[in-house]
């Protein structure tokens, strides 16, 4: 786990997102999919968004890299990253922004590549693209960038396409391709979900091998709340379009403030002794297109919900150390 | 009510439900429909319907325009072109009913005998589609009339001919990928008969997809028919038919007197436009995922 | 490797479509001899052709003879013009392939950067447009489509020759090289018979074209549709790739796949098309040539013409495999 280096100054974090909502319009209504999200990260630093599907974890990453669906409406917010206003930089600026400042992996990296395309080609399209290599190098750049994230055998594997690739090595690939321009903030969306359980551990440790060494800032989008723990300095739980805490690692499990944060954490499977004691948290996420939402979108399936927790406005509370907590209520 | 009939007038309410919502969403379809009841009362009622008769010839009115007293004309021996266009509705529709039925009985049993039963039977059943299909289709009914003999009978055989692979790959595959699914095997262990199984459990399940197909490809059998009667085959003057009565006025295009042929071509077009409108309407009925 | 295995299976094929020919000249109600004679012939010409034909034989034995006389190209003599079938298709076949193909560049030509057009401006006009010529398309039946044509451009707007077949009464074919009137009249340097062919060419070719532009300019626009939603795009647009290389590298060539396929569903129809259009437009191709034997009650033509445009439909249908091959390395290096 990676602190924040020394020298790092708070006051000027590598990304700031502040009041971000987001909509999505859709045919059987308006989706209130983010609603006030806002954090910040330090260069160098791992830090994890935690969160049911549907929390809208998947949605903020998208945010912040510019690729929402074309049904998104983004109402309000702003998205400080190297000193620009993303949210307002245009769509050209954007477009060298991505893959080479910022870059994303996905769940699901055979589907997330180019089917019919080399894999060294599509790595080669990257670094054309963003300039620094001729079409001469760039194939053996791309080469290059296999070898750093351990595939075996490299050339002859430039040469392949994904289908003739395992899970965990296309993956791999999709983390050379994210690389390759050495951004300086990886949003990593469930990497190693759609992997198995070996496989996972290993992308894991490869993915924050790398990232350290180039002192990269990394979002680590997840369900697993131990994954989490594992890897990462700082927490933040979503819930239904709301960041309702965040917290350092060690913080959050030994105090968790939002009624949320403890049953997620009262529910991972090694806290249970027995598999019929697995703890389960009551209800489900609300249907985002209501109009009549609580103000605390968690208080239809919180015990220690209040009159005020539905009526009057979220309370969001930020610390001087960063930590952050929605609640009125807290633990 | 008994719980049953209850459960089944809530899913026919759900169906109908679900029919409105896309006849709502998509009014084309709705119009398709309407056009569809026109059709079949021109067909079934045709006879009656026309103001002339069709075969009646009067020279002396011959080659004139639409007017009052003849809304689309007269064609070169002075018969009334809207009552023929009107009476051919039966032939023609009748043409690719039956030709369309046939193809889907035959197409849709040996598909699902060769999906479900696999081995010999798929590969022999399989080997006779794909002959079939290696030719153009149109060709090999010109073909198989050339070989059968020139009559309605042999169109109606030839449309029907090359219209089965469809079914029958239809079948096929459906029965395919339903042939160890979960109900079959509760049918089977239940101690039904294969045949049995095949008939009440399959087919009620694969009919959704079937019925879509069988719109499309009535529209592609009227124009089938239609082309085969416009180069000679099948149909013989004096008889009222779409295909034949354009083939009569295409001497007349050139020489200006367009509604001869124009008529019947529109007529032509609009069943087959109806048809093709319906299946993409039942297609977005059954299947929403398939919509394009 | 590919080519071999395809050219594997597409021999049953042929054998199918060798045999069906065969049983489809058996096929004939009553006595198959007196209608290869002709209608004029004496009990004598009839015997003697029975003879001379096989008629005569068991089945098994006049298969074989069959396959003798295709193994020799003989492919029959037609009554009314007394030439062998097999020559008489090879002189005409020149003109159906250009109004053919000059069918289906017209077609893929507007079709597919018609869907692509649709598919990036989902909603727009062009969508709209797409969508209706797509639908109305497939309803139009092509002799209908040709008369249409001749009536709007050549009576009405007098801007297109009279539909008289390939070339109009002032002009003569230019000196024979591929057959085909335009690039033959090209490379001879005759540009005044090129433009005559040319404008002989387009009413035909643009009827054919109609129909097929349909499912052509569907298919495009849903698979581009997909391509362009699905998640590896997602990824290219993510590494900040420039627009034109995410459209056109990326999701293009994924899109074409089913675009392929798609052809050769167009090839079964045009080969049947031909027929209806070379009609409309007294085109001297072999569609034509079948007709008019047809009507004429001359079978050997037919049946000479069915095979062949079967044995055609066969080896197009192996070449788009082929090309299919060429654009997805799925179908290539699978095992």
């Amino acid at each position: 786990m990676s602190q924040p280096a020394p020298g790092d100054d708070c006051r000027h974090p590598l990304l700031r997102v502040e009041d971000l909502r987001v909509d999505f319009h859709t045919r059987s209504g308006t989706v209130r999919a983010l609603d006030g999200i806002g954090f910040e990260l330090q260069r160098g630093e791992i830090m994890a968004l935690v969160g049911e599907s549907g929390s809208g974890k998947s949605v903020t990453a998208y945010a912040i890299m510019g690729i929402l669906d074309a049904a998104a409406r983004i109402t309000s917010g702003r998205i400080q990253f190297g000193g620009r206003d993303l949210l307002t930089v245009g769509e050209k600026a954007m477009r060298s922004i991505r893959g080479r400042e910022l870059a994303i992996i996905f769940q699901n990296p055979r589907t997330a590549l180019n089917p019919i395309r080399p894999v060294g080609r599509q790595i080669a399209d990257i670094l054309l693209q963003h300039g620094g290599v001729t079409a001469a190098q760039a194939p053996r750049r791309a080469v290059d960038m296999l070898a750093k994230v351990r595939i075996p055998d490299p050339e002859r594997r430039a040469a392949a396409y994904p289908f003739e690739l395992s899970g965990g090595m296309c993956q791999r690939v999709m983390i050379a391709m994210a690389l390759a321009c050495e951004p300086a903030l990886l949003i990593a969306d469930e990497p190693s979900t759609g992997l198995d359980i070996t496989t996972q551990a290993v992308i894991m440790d490869l993915v924050v091998e790398l990232v350290a060494s180039h002192n990269m800032a990394t979002l680590l989008i997840t369900h697993d709340l131990a994954l989490a723990a594992e890897y990462c300095s700082r927490i933040a739980v979503m819930h239904a379009g709301h960041l309702v805490e965040l917290a350092p690692t060690p913080l959050l499990f030994t105090m968790p403030r939002h009624p949320y944060t403890a049953k997620l954490i009262a529910a991972m499977p090694g806290e249970a002794g027995r598999l019929d004691m697995l703890a389960a948290i009551p209800g489900a996420l609300p249907d985002l297109r209501r109009p009549d939402l609580p103000a605390c979108r968690y208080a239809e399936r919180c015990e220690r919900a209040a009159a005020d927790c539905r009526e009057a406005p979220l309370l969001r509370l930020t610390s001087a150390d960063g930590r952050q907590i929605a609640c009125r209520h807290p633990l | 009510m008994t719980i049953a009939a209850f459960a089944g007038i809530r899913r026919f309410d759900g169906t109908l439900r679900h029919i409105a919502y896309v006849l709502a969403e998509n009014p084309v379809t709705g119009f398709a429909f309407a056009m569809f009841s026109v059709f079949v009362l021109l067909a079934v009622f045709g006879p009656s319907l026309a103001p002339y008769d069709p075969l009646a010839s009067d020279t002396a009115q011959a080659l004139t325009g639409p007017s009052a007293a003849h809304w689309f004309g007269t064609d070169q021996l002075g018969r009334d072109i809207f009552s023929r266009v009107v009476v051919a509705t039966r032939l023609d529709l009748g043409i690719a009913v039956i030709a369309v039925a046939l193809a889907f009985t035959a197409g849709t049993l040996l598909g699902l005998a060769a999906g479900y039963c696999g081995g010999w039977a798929d590969r022999i059943i399989g080997r006779a589609v794909d002959t079939i299909m290696a030719f153009p289709l149109f060709v090999l009914a010109m073909g198989i009339v050339a070989a059968l003999g020139n009559s309605v009978a042999n169109i109606v055989y030839a449309t029907a001919i090359i219209n089965l692979p469809i079914y029958a790959r239809l079948a096929r595959a459906e029965a395919n990928v339903r042939r160890s699914a979960g109900f079959i095997e509760a049918a089977r262990l239940c101690g039904n008969g294969e045949t049995r199984i095949v008939l009440t459990q399959l087919l009620p399940n694969i009919l959704p997809l079937m019925m879509v197909q069988v719109s499309l490809t009535l529209g592609y059998a009227i124009l089938n028919a239609a082309g085969l009667s416009f180069i000679g085959l099948g149909v013989r003057p004096p008889t009222a038919e779409w295909g034949i009565m354009v083939a009569e006025g295409a001497s007349n295009i050139i020489s200006g007197e367009w509604w001869v042929a124009l008529f019947p071509g529109l007529v032509l077009m609009a069943a087959v436009f109806c048809f093709n409108l319906m299946g993409d309407g039942l297609r977005d009925i059954v299947d929403p995922l398939r919509r394009t | 490797m590919l080519i071999v295995r395809r050219l594997a299976t597409a021999l049953p094929s042929v054998v199918g479509v060798i045999i069906v020919t065969f049983l489809l000249t058996r096929a004939l109600p009553g006595d198959p001899a007196v209608y290869f004679a002709g209608p004029a012939a004496t009990q004598q010409a009839i015997a003697q052709i029975r003879h001379l034909m096989g008629f005569d034989r068991s089945l098994p034995v006049q298969f074989l003879d069959y396959l003798r006389h295709l193994a020799h190209g003989d492919l029959g003599t037609s009554l009314t013009t007394g030439q062998p079938v097999l020559r008489e298709l090879a002189t005409r076949l020149p003109a159906s392939a250009e109004l053919t193909l000059s069918a289906l560049l017209l077609s893929v030509g507007i079709a597919v950067p018609l869907g692509i057009a649709a598919a990036l401006r989902p909603g727009s006009l062009i969508d709209h447009a797409c969508r209706i010529i797509t639908t109305a398309g497939v309803s139009l039946p092509t002799f209908f489509t040709g008369l249409l044509l001749i009536y709007v451009f050549y009576y009405l707007a007098g801007w297109a020759p009279a539909p008289l077949g390939r070339l109009d009464v002032y002009s003569t074919p230019p000196p024979h090289w591929s057959g085909f009137y335009l690039v033959d009249s090209l490379v001879a340097g005759d540009f005044d018979t090129f433009r005559a062919a040319l404008g002989q060419l387009l009413l035909p070719a643009a009827t054919m074209a109609i129909f097929s532009l349909a499912p052509l300019a569907r298919i495009t626009r849903a698979s581009m549709l997909a391509a362009l939603g699905s998640e590896f795009i997602r990824t290219a647009r993510a590494s900040g790739l420039a627009r034109r290389r995410i459209v056109y590298g990326y999701a293009l060539r994924n899109g074409l796949l089913p675009v392929i396929t798609t052809l050769g569903m167009v090839f079964s129809f045009m080969l049947g098309a031909n027929v209806l259009v070379e009609k409309v437009f007294a085109w001297p191709g072999i569609g034509s040539y079948a007709v008019e034997a047809l009507i004429a009650s001359d079978y050997a033509p037919v049946q000479g013409f069915v095979l062949v445009m079967a044995l055609l439909h066969v080896a197009l249908n192996l070449v788009i495999d082929l090309l299919y091959g060429l654009i997805d390395p799925r179908v290539r290096l699978e095992a």
